[in-house]
């Protein structure tokens, strides 16, 4: 049975919008059965590795119903199998469970997320900046980020030779 | 009255005599951030060999070193530490800006860059080059060598007359201007 198939079985077809390039399988899920989908595929399906969490910022995208869409790349390390599940969040509060208790990777990946886009991840036990320094204040890769910044570069003393 | 001095005595000026002996064994701060690490690397390898110059005992203790060679774009979570390296350094020290990066920010004109070390630390000489080959780095080395020998002094006291910031201004008139402009948008986007 192929994923999809395992899936739909699961959780009925109406959950999903599937699509595929080559072996490359995504899956597009609503924001309510996130959890419950990814647990299954943990769980159940047998993708054990979290290979990386990635958001997009789809402002201004044509045709683009929602802001922000959080990408799960899941691996199965038994048959090599991949899955790309995908869900989208929405202004003002943009907020995502947690996947940290299924895959403890997603610990960093979560953070980096959180330090990019802002997409906050409820459960998450230390959301904290990761890149950025900590009193930065904006979400530098939203699309509504000036590429040079908004002077947080320039917050710095500067030291003359006579004083140093 | 004509003092006889022994043939191995020399007479010279307290000043020439200190620089003759900082300019000949500048200790580099090696604080190597990205590619032009690796050319400053090079510098010390065996083909362009730093030795030659009296500068190739590379420090990794800024307590230790009188010259600071800021190699690679810096960013703004690096600066303070830039910062305060520079300032740990003793005196008298020196600083070279090794690169485009280092020296203005390079191609990195992004959030997270600082746009040229020199609006924040002093700078002595900048070498350019993305990267600057070690012939340029040298270079830069034998020019920095000949300030030395020029305006050193023993005490010092011409740093002291460096009083104002000797780079751009941290923000040139349309940053401010841009940057105000986009924390009131920020601010009326939070609202
Ligand atoms: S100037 Fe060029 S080589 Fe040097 S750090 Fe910048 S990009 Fe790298």
């Amino acid at each position: 049975m192929t994923i999809e198939e395992q899936l739909v079985q699961k959780f009925g077809a109406n959950a999903f919008e599937f699509s595929q390039f080559r072996d490359n399988h995504r899956a597009v899920v609503a924001i309510d059965c996130l959890l419950s989908v990814l647990t299954f595929l943990k769980n159940d399906a047998g993708f054990d590795q979290l290979s990386d969490i990635t958001a997009v910022d789809y402002l201004d995208f044509p045709d683009a119903v929602d802001r922000f869409g959080v990408v799960y790349i899941l691996l199965n390390t038994q048959t090599g199998e991949r899955l790309i599940v995908k869900t989208f969040v929405n202004d003002p509060h943009p907020e995502v469970p947690s996947v940290f208790s299924l895959w403890r990777g997603a610990d960093w990946l979560e953070r980096e997320v959180f330090d990019m886009f802002g997409i906050s991840f409820k459960g998450h036990p230390d959301l904290r900046r990761i890149l950025m320094p900590e009193e930065f204040t904006a979400f530098p890769l939203r699309k509504d980020y000036p590429l040079r910044g908004r002077g947080e570069r320039h917050n710095f003393p500067v030291i003359t030779r006579a004083e140093s | 009255m004509a003092v006889d001095l022994p043939e191995n005595v020399f007479m010279t000026q307290l000043d020439a005599a200190a620089n003759w002996a900082r300019s000949n064994s500048l200790w580099p701060m090696p604080f190597a951030t990205a590619c032009c690490g690796i050319e400053l690397m090079a510098t010390g390898a065996s083909r362009h060999d730093i030795a030659r110059f009296g500068a190739e005992v590379m420090r990794f203790s800024p307590r230790q070193c009188d010259l600071l060679i800021v190699a690679g774009r810096v960013v703004m979570k690096m600066l303070p530490v830039l910062q305060r390296i520079w300032l740990q350094m003793p005196e008298p020290k020196w600083c070279i800006s090794m690169g485009a990066c280092a020296c203005t920010g390079g191609v990195f004109d992004t959030y997270a860059v600082v746009q040229g070390v020199d609006r924040f630390i002093p700078v002595d000489l900048y070498v350019p080059g993305c990267p600057p080959r070690p012939e340029q780095l040298l270079r830069g080395l034998i020019e920095l060598q000949d300030k030395i020998k020029k305006t050193g002094t023993f005490t010092g006291h011409e740093f002291g007359k460096r009083t104002l910031p000797e780079g751009p201004l941290p923000m040139a008139a349309d940053e401010i201007r841009r940057s105000k402009q986009e924390q009131l948008l920020f601010q009326a986007d939070e609202q």
